[in-house]
């Protein structure tokens, strides 16, 4: 009984604990979330979302062009970064234990850690010096080499989790080998694929530093891939630090959009993967 | 392999009835080739009597990486007859099977040796795509793997549509396919629910009822029964019966009452090799080999 009791005791301190532990994890996101969302939304109105920047010293004016910016930026950065990424995580699971597998995976471990500035001195040499110009281009190169390394991996984890029974299954239906990984594996994965990859393009979709040097920033709109382009993350820099008390105003807007647009991004992905999957 | 002192010697009697069944109900023996070098007359010997091979494995040997884990089998399979495959854990039955339709070679590492015939064409001749061979020979595993992402109605069709073929009349190939397996009754009113919705007897079914839609000629079943209740297994064994009429099986289990329930030939193996292959009722009344007598009697040491 004794040592009964001190069981039950021992169970509800470690209980505690996780609890405590979740709530303390769970306070800077809630107040992060609070914090941008109370300061943020007194900068947001129609203009926002519809105007350019006003020059210095007006009032007003939105972002128009960074929102469609930032879009523009992460829609180059998903199309480059995605499919590469996927397919190098399909050849991770399926050949992974070549030599060269061993060297793509210690490659792209090693790739998710270079700081994200890295990559963006990267690309200006590469790209911004090549060509003599700031540009979408560049600014989505610079996102999707970030993208990669987390795409590939989180594919090739998600496919491994997949049951070999199923691979079996249908290697046994007569079903070649490509067939089976690409409609019974990467299918089966999907969902969490698609989770993975959601998270990649949320990290990139606030990236900052990457942008200052690629993308760079614009006041207007511009009119072709091939032009400097504005985007929030650069902007709400850009605004937090300048001396105007109403342009750190839209900075905090700009966040509080940045954000949302994540989250929306991220929802929307998740119910479209879990509806196909149903439909199926 | 080496053949021990028989513990009971088939009696005179055994093989006469054994012939002269044969000879009234079965048709004669045509093997498809010249019968190659060590087995052929063994089998003649025995009072299997005379079959027709929808398969035979000619000195079959398989490997992991360089573990021999079949050493040299040769064996026969009777066409539109059930034949089983009794062992201990361990002994090479399971993978004998997935040599049957080349389905051993997907785990990396793996390989064999050897001669499988399937209608007198070596399956693991060079230029034999493994899965064409598939097609022929189907598989149904030991857990039931239902396609998750796939409706009850998508799985039976799945070997069909994920091998990009036509299909002229979907509707009535699930019909079909269902109703051989005794699903369709159970699930006619919702095709469109996951495969894996369904209870584990059923998704056996239903799994078995997806390798029938492909038509195979031949249907390995690698202990089909073992995740399952003694209800669904029972219906399992029904099913098996009847799909004897068009099918040529080949089961592996554990269960010696079901090798006995269900086949018309029974091999034992062990440690890698064949130690005895009769008619059913020989094995289990007659065994000629010591270690087949102990292993169905429980005596295994």
């Amino acid at each position: 009984m004794e040592k009964y009791a001190r069981r039950k005791l021992l169970d509800r301190v470690v209980r505690g604990a996780c609890v405590l532990a979740t709530v303390v994890a769970l306070v800077p996101l809630g107040s992060v979330l609070y914090y941008v969302f109370v300061r943020g939304i007194g900068g947001i109105d129609l203009a926002f979302f519809t105007e350019l920047p006003k020059p210095v010293g007006e009032e007003g004016g939105g972002m128009a062009n960074a929102i469609v910016g930032t879009i523009k930026l992460v829609g180059l950065a998903c199309l480059m970064g995605i499919p590469p990424g996927v397919l190098a995580g399909v050849y991770l699971a399926e050949f992974g234990n070549s030599r060269l597998g061993r060297i793509v995976r210690f490659s792209a471990d090693v790739m998710s850690g270079v700081p994200s500035i890295t990559v963006g001195l990267f690309v200006y040499a590469l790209v911004v010096m090549t060509t003599k110009q700031f540009s979408a281009w560049a600014g989505g190169i610079a996102l999707a080499i970030l993208m990669l390394p987390t795409v590939t991996r989180s594919t090739e984890e998600l496919l491994k989790l997949v049951p070999e029974s199923l691979r079996e299954a249908a290697l046994g239906l007569g079903v070649p080998k490509w067939r089976a990984t690409l409609r019974v594996m990467l299918r089966t994965a999907a969902p969490g694929i698609a989770v993975g990859i959601m998270l990649a393009v949320a990290r990139v979709a606030g990236e900052t530093a990457p942008l200052l040097f690629t993308a760079f920033n614009n006041r207007f709109w511009s009119s072709s891939l091939n032009e400097p382009t504005a985007s929030l993350p650069v902007n709400i820099y850009t605004y937090a630090v300048s001396p105007y008390e109403d342009w750190h105003d839209q900075a905090w807007a700009a966040a509080l959009v940045l954000l949302v647009m994540v989250l929306v991004l991220n929802i929307s992905a998740r119910l479209l993967v879990r509806h196909r999957v149903k439909a199926r | 392999m080496n053949l021990e002192t028989p513990s009971v010697v088939p009696s005179e009697n055994g093989r006469k009835r054994a012939e002269e069944s044969s000879n009234g109900a079965e048709p004669a023996p045509s093997f498809g080739q010249p019968a190659p070098a060590t087995d052929a007359r063994r089998w003649d010997d025995i009072s299997v009597g005379k079959i027709v091979p929808k398969m035979r494995t000619v000195g079959l040997r398989a490997y992991f990486g360089t573990t021999q884990v079949l050493a040299g089998i040769d064996l026969p399979v009777a066409e539109q007859k059930v034949t089983a495959v009794i062992g201990p854990s361990g002994c090479g039955k399971s993978t004998f099977v997935r040599c049957l339709n080349r389905m051993h070679e997907v785990v990396p590492g793996a390989r064999a040796v050897g001669q499988v015939l399937l209608d007198a064409q070596d399956i693991y001749e060079r230029d034999v795509d493994p899965v064409r061979v598939r097609r022929r020979v189907g598989m149904v595993f030991q857990k039931p793997n239902p396609f998750p992402t796939m409706s009850i109605r998508d799985n039976v069709l799945a070997g069909l549509k994920l091998n990009g073929l036509r299909v002229s009349d979907p509707d009535a190939i699930v019909e079909r396919s269902l109703r051989q397996v005794a699903l369709w009754d159970e699930v006619k009113d919702g095709l469109h629910r996951a495969g894996t919705s369904l209870s584990g007897g059923q998704q056996q079914r239903l799994c078995i009822a997806r390798t029938l839609a492909l038509e195979p000629e031949v249907i390995l079943m690698d202990e089909p029964c073992s995740a399952l209740d003694p209800i669904a297994t029972a219906r399992v064994e029904e099913l098996i019966h009847e799909l004897r009429e068009s099918y040529t099986i080949v089961i592996v289990t554990h269960n010696m009452q079901q090798a006995a329930r269900v086949a018309d030939f029974t091999a034992f193996f062990y440690m890698g090799q064949l130690i005895e292959y009769n008619r059913t009722d020989v094995i289990f009344t007659r065994p000629k080999e010591r270690r087949t007598e102990d292993y169905i009697t429980g005596r295994f040491g």
